[in-house]
């Protein structure tokens, strides 16, 4: 049973890692492309949120390549996440394309099932071995996160832009091969010495924006556009709230890493907003308040359109950019939304950010 | 006498006879925003964000219709009304939404109502909501019950008696002395499926269900339906439902195609509403499974005209009754 994944920034990294790692074959569907979104735009409901569409094409393509079993995450509410998967199986019944779904479903009474369905996947491997295989897992994506960490603060510098994104291609592609703590870290090392050896521009101090919002469209660059390398280009140091490996300590680990923690950023939320509202809205707003105490010039909030959560975040931001005197836009990303005209919007904002620091620099002096 | 203002909107239509008499017999008077006109739908739109649902942006328009008219706006934070359950992500941030929008509010009742984990957090809710009008637990547990039974009376009138919602509700507004209850007649039957606050506004549903029964049509809505047959029917989904209202649509759904009386469903969503973007979907692919039953589905948004939905409603109807005579 070849097995494959829903595609979210670079998961497919450590997750194919942890699968082959109990013996499964793999296959990882196509990189996110065109024709990922017009295969799933094709067949889903015309209102659902565009992660789902975006899967859909996964598994269609990955189907193409001899996939026949689906890995994926369930979820109990109160977004529509934890419904994905039973629609989309749905979807695929009524196309008469078979394949068979393995939900991991958090655990909703007991683990029991959690257990089950994580066993019947690791085809009779010990627990042993799967704890390993989540270990495996978790330092790659933790390396992968550090390197891009670094990448985000170079690309604004570089003078020669895509230098470092180049290396950080090949550091994606020589990282799926290595499968020993050592080595990873190792290979993550190297590769950040090799992107600060790159030729920067001297004394140039970039404007710095975070970009918060619902995690899938801020982890995938197909969906966001290519925000990131676009900032980069414009010489903006970005930071994301969300980073995959911080992500899977908060819900995988349930925050046992010391690591940057969900919970001081909802924290930080109120008295803006004072509950969970699903997905990452709370975080969206606990976050913009970070990014603005840690003297970050801008916010940028992204999400698919009609994404209930952030529609949340988003009537509540207006508020805290004017409390914490920080801009703030947001982006809202569909099938319909054309690179060209992101960066028209990015380069505005980037030039409002750059007259305001500009004016408080005057202020400052006079 | 203290007034306490309620939006005419989103739960209203679900829960107004409990928190009427809850708050009258804690000593205040009830104050309902207008019927949803003009001029709320206007300014609901002018303050909420473009990409709210229309639901939500009304919401706003009948809090500002509210404001001067009453001391207190009632302004409960809706997260959940049954274990493992939600309503919607949106009305779990309403009140900071609210808040956030700089509208100068009177005072508010606030309260969290969530019992996904537990049916005790109800009752934690209602002391929180009574000592906004007194210290005396023992009165405001005997105004809790005295509200529970007016809200088990209303719901009585929906399951069991057929009665549409937005006819009983007058009985507890005070709209109509003697409310145009529905009448039990053998007329063909259609099952309307939406939320509440979709299909029993009549402005923003464009008088749907008058515009149903004067074609000639008894409506069947979720609400009439006893509880535990949406649950049996919902159940048969492969995974448990964790929308209230989206549980209610698909049990309805199921129920409806099971019976004879009902000649056909409408499902009513609203323009860019999360769960129904995926509940519509399961609903559609069932009922297209089923070959059986004929099935319109309708969106609406502030923009929506009515010329459009009544041609698409009685060409609807046409088709249905038409089949029906055939059948007969
Ligand atoms: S958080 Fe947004 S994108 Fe994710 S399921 Fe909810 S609505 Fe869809
Ligand atoms: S359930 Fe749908 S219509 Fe109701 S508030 Fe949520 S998004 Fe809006």
């Amino acid at each position: 049973m070849p097995v494959t994944m829903p595609h979210m920034g670079h998961l497919y990294i450590p997750l194919k890692t942890m699968l082959e790692y109990v013996g499964l074959e793999v296959i990882v569907p196509p990189l996110c492309s065109k024709r990922t979104l017009s295969l799933g735009t094709q067949n889903s409901p015309e209102f659902a949120c565009l992660p789902l569409k975006i899967n859909l094409g996964n598994f269609l393509e990955a189907r193409e390549l001899g996939a026949d079993t689906i890995v994926m995450a369930g979820g109990l509410g109160p977004c529509r996440f934890g419904y994905y998967a039973q629609i989309q199986r749905e979807i695929l019944r009524d196309l008469g394309v078979d394949m068979k779904m393995v939900i991991l479903e958090p655990p909703d009474t007991s683990m029991r099932h959690l257990f089950e369905d994580i066993r019947l996947l690791a085809n009779g491997h010990s627990w042993f071995t799967i704890l390993q295989a989540i270990r495996v897992a978790w330092y790659k994506a933790r390396a992968i996160d550090l390197v891009e960490m670094k990448l985000q603060e170079i690309r604004p510098r570089e003078q020669q832009p895509g230098g470092a994104d180049k290396i950080f291609e090949r550091f994606l592609r020589d990282v799926e091969k290595v499968n020993q703590k050592s080595h990873i870290y190792q290979m993550a090392e190297d590769v950040i010495a090799e992107m600060e050896g790159l030729p920067q521009i001297e004394c140039y101090e970039p404007v710095r924006i975070a970009i918060v919002g619902e995690i899938y469209t801020v982890l995938e660059p197909f969906v966001n556009l290519n925000m990131e390398k676009h900032l980069g280009r414009m010489g903006v140091a970005v930071r994301r709230s969300i980073y995959l490996s911080e992500w899977i300590n908060d819900h995988i680990f349930k925050g046992i890493l010391p690591l940057k923690s969900n919970k001081v950023v909802r924290k930080l939320a109120r008295p803006y907003l004072n509950h969970f509202v699903g997905g990452h809205g709370w975080e969206t707003v606990g976050s913009t308040v970070e990014h603005a105490q840690l003297g970050f010039d801008g916010v940028i909030q992204v999400a698919p359109l009609t994404c209930m959560p952030e529609i949340v975040a988003q009537t509540i931001l207006p508020r805290v950019s004017n409390d914490k005197d920080i801009p703030v836009m947001t982006i809202y990303v569909d099938e319909q939304t054309g690179e060209a005209g992101l960066i028209t919007r990015l380069e505005a904002f980037v030039d409002l950010i750059k007259r305001k620091k500009q004016l408080k620099k005057e202020v400052m002096n006079t | 006498m203290v007034t306490v203002g309620i939006p005419r909107a989103l739960f209203y239509y679900y829960y107004f006879p409990l928190w009427r008499d809850f708050f009258r017999q804690l000593g205040a008077e009830v104050v309902l925003s207008a019927p949803t006109n003009k001029k709320i739908v206007n300014q609901g739109v002018a303050l909420a964000v473009d990409e709210a649902c229309l639901p939500v942006k009304l919401f706003y328009g009948h809090v500002v219709d509210l404001i001067g008219k009453v001391d207190m706006i009632f302004l409960p934070r809706l997260v959940s009304t049954a274990r493992k359950e939600y309503i919607c992500p949106k009305l779990m941030g309403l009140p900071d939404m609210i808040k956030a929008s700089g509208i100068a509010l009177p005072k508010l009742i606030e309260v969290n109502i969530d019992m996904s984990k537990s049916d005790r957090a109800l009752k934690q809710a209602a002391l929180a909501l009574g000592r906004y009008f007194t210290n005396n637990e023992l009165r405001i547990l005997r105004a809790w019950n005295l509200a529970k039974f007016s809200q088990q009376q209303f719901e009585y009138l929906q399951a069991d008696s057929g009665q549409l919602a937005l006819e009983a509700l007058e009985l507890w507004n005070g709209e109509s002395d003697y409310p145009r209850l529905q009448r039990q007649e053998e007329r063909p039957r259609i099952g309307l499926l939406g939320h509440g606050y979709n299909i029993y506004d009549r402005y923003i549903s464009m008088d749907l269900i008058q515009k149903l029964q004067k074609l000639g049509a008894q409506v069947v809505t979720a609400e009439n339906i006893p509880a535990d047959i949406i649950e049996e029917e919902a159940a048969r989904l492969p995974k448990r439902m964790f929308w209230t209202l989206g549980k209610r649509q698909i049990g309805a759904a199921f129920h409806f195609l099971k019976r004879p009386d009902i000649i056909g469903v409408i499902h009513v969503a609203s323009f860019g509403c999360g769960p129904d973007s995926l509940v519509g979907e399961l609903i559609e692919r069932h009922m297209r499974r089923a070959k059986t039953m004929p099935f319109l589905f309708l969106t609406i948004d502030e923009h929506t005209g009515e010329a459009g939905v009544v041609t698409r409603l009685e060409a609807f109807w046409d088709m249905i009754s038409w089949r029906d005579a055939q059948c007969r």
